[in-house]
């Protein structure tokens, strides 16, 4: 008898764990089809716009730079050490290349703007939310979705990409410092080894990466911020779960896209 | 007998297992002051937020100009209102003169808009220094200002004021309360405060309704408060903790 209360106990945590992920899964996509449709349909804040372009994009230069010249230096080491196992050390301007456009760039890049971008977004509009300027907004005739929300959303859109590329871009020249001037490579070779190997292909599907990861960063600081518990603990509950919750899908979609761009 | 301004017939609001408002009744005449009086948790602030449709009833109906909210258009509708919020709710990415006049900010220039702030910061008593701060470097009874300033910046036809005095030292308080009430008379329109404050009560009300319960215990003219013989109203305008209304020990 104990053990077939325990077992149907195991059973309804299951069940129970499968209908909060499907209503989170389903409270998520309903607020997304809400935020664009608040992109697509005027009044539109180009003002707060612009506003959320510096915050999103521009002061998440220097961090993404960091990480990008950090990594492509790494990478030219650790594939140089590899490769040479097999004589294969040729090949580190190249797999640095592909490897910073393809992934790297988009991935790290965008890891790095989610810790950086989602708790910032969640924790401001938790805080407006406990402190009642969203219910403010409603009652000065303006939508919080196209204020705050559609602003967000198209920043993240519109800056990941260039973020990207910039980060691939230093990623490269990082791999390049190190491979002339810690491995010996002759720079002008290491140059035209790099541009060989890169097809459009490599950057554009980094690219269209960088776009999908900018909406979920923006998407998950909005979502949990906007959903945010009372009080301190809850701005702080909100703010960790952007960080999560966008880093987790950030990683799925990674996949989901290598799959579509290079599965053959 | 004319129109109500705004009416609350037999409103209901549950929030998971706790019924908040069980049938609020409330008629509130054009020009008239009416404070809503009663407990913390007693309803107060989802019965001005269910008129505003920041809440939606579950039952009943809310009637704006006698029209059902439900059936009027929304920014129309709103755009009769305004409110100060208990906390200001004063947005802080944006400057004072940017929050007084956010609700004109993409209809008129820079300079209109900055003019508008700067002379209903004025009349709230604040001076043109005030507009270029930033809502934190402001002190709380400043904030409350520029929150009245922006509620009263379009001339609404109708007003809230949730909690207007909460956290305002006595004499703050009191010059709060004058102001509301000096510009309710002014801009001749419909008020609806929430307050637990009694000094508030007397100088800003014309009339009083208490809340209690989720349904409307009492409502008259301010001047019948201490007469009226309501129970519930007895215990809460004296503060007594014996009485109808039970208080947590």
């Amino acid at each position: 008898m104990a053990a077939l209360s325990a077992l149907h106990g195991f059973v309804a945590g299951i069940g129970a764990a499968v209908l909060g992920l499907c209503q989170s899964i389903g409270a998520v996509t309903l607020f997304a089809i809400k935020g664009v449709l608040a992109i697509l349909v005027p009044p539109w804040y180009l003002r707060e716009l612009f506003r959320q372009i510096m915050k999103i994009g521009f002061y998440s230069l220097p961090v993404v730079g960091l990480t990008a010249v950090a990594t492509g230096g790494v990478l030219a080491l650790q594939i140089f050490i590899g490769g040479s196992r097999f004589n294969a050390e040729s090949v580190v301007a190249s797999i640095v290349a592909i490897g910073m456009v393809r992934e790297l760039g988009p991935v790290l890049g965008g890891l790095v703007v989610a810790g950086r971008v989602s708790a910032a977004i969640a924790a401001e509009i938790g805080t407006m939310r406990v402190t009642e300027q969203i219910d403010a907004l409603t009652t000065l005739s303006t939508n919080p979705f196209k204020y705050l929300v559609a602003p967000r959303l198209v920043a993240g859109v519109l800056t990941m990409p260039i973020l990207v590329a910039v980060a691939d871009i230093i990623g490269i020249m990082g791999g390049y410092l190190v491979g002339v001037n810690r491995l010996g490579f002759n720079g002008a070779t290491y140059l035209r080894n790099t541009m060989d190997f890169l097809t459009f292909g490599d950057v554009a599907s980094g690219l269209v990466k960088a776009a999908v990861f900018g909406f979920i960063i923006t998407l998950m600081g909005c979502f949990h911020g906007y959903n945010s518990g009372r009080g301190a603990q809850g701005v702080g509950r909100a703010t960790t779960n952007a960080v999560v919750s966008a880093m987790v899908l950030i990683l799925a979609f990674d996949y989901l896209l290598t799959e579509l761009f290079f599965s053959t | 007998m004319s129109t109500p301004k705004i009416e609350l017939r037999d409103v209901h609001k549950t929030f998971g297992s706790n019924r908040v408002l069980r049938g609020v009744n409330l008629s509130i005449a054009p020009s008239e002051s009416m404070v809503i009086i009663g407990g913390s948790g007693t309803g107060k602030s989802v019965t001005i937020k269910s008129v505003l449709g920041l809440v939606k009833p579950d039952i009943g109906m809310v009637l704006v100009d006698g029209k059902d909210v439900r059936k009027q258009k929304r920014e129309p509708l709103l755009d009769k209102f305004g409110m100060l919020f208990q906390g200001g709710a004063l947005f802080d990415s944006l400057r004072v003169w940017e929050n007084v006049a956010f609700r004109v900010l993409r209809s008129k220039s820079t300079d209109e808009c900055r003019e508008l702030a700067i002379e209903k910061l004025r009349r709230v008593g604040l001076g043109p220094d005030t507009a270029d701060r930033f809502p934190a470097e402001l002190s709380g009874g400043m904030q409350k200002r520029v929150g009245l300033a922006r509620a009263i910046a379009t001339s609404p036809e109708i007003i809230f004021f949730d909690e207007p005095t909460t956290g305002l030292d006595p004499i703050m308080s009191d010059v709060i309360n004058d102001l509301i009430r000096e510009l309710v008379v002014e801009l001749k329109c419909t008020a609806m405060t929430i307050t637990h404050d009694m000094t508030s009560v007397r100088k800003i009300a014309d009339k009083v309704a208490m809340l209690h319960e989720g349904v409307i215990q009492w409502t008259g003219p301010v001047d019948d408060l201490d007469t009226c013989g309501n129970a519930y109203v007895d215990q809460f305008i004296h503060g007594r903790a014996d009485g109808p209304i039970e208080a947590l020990r």
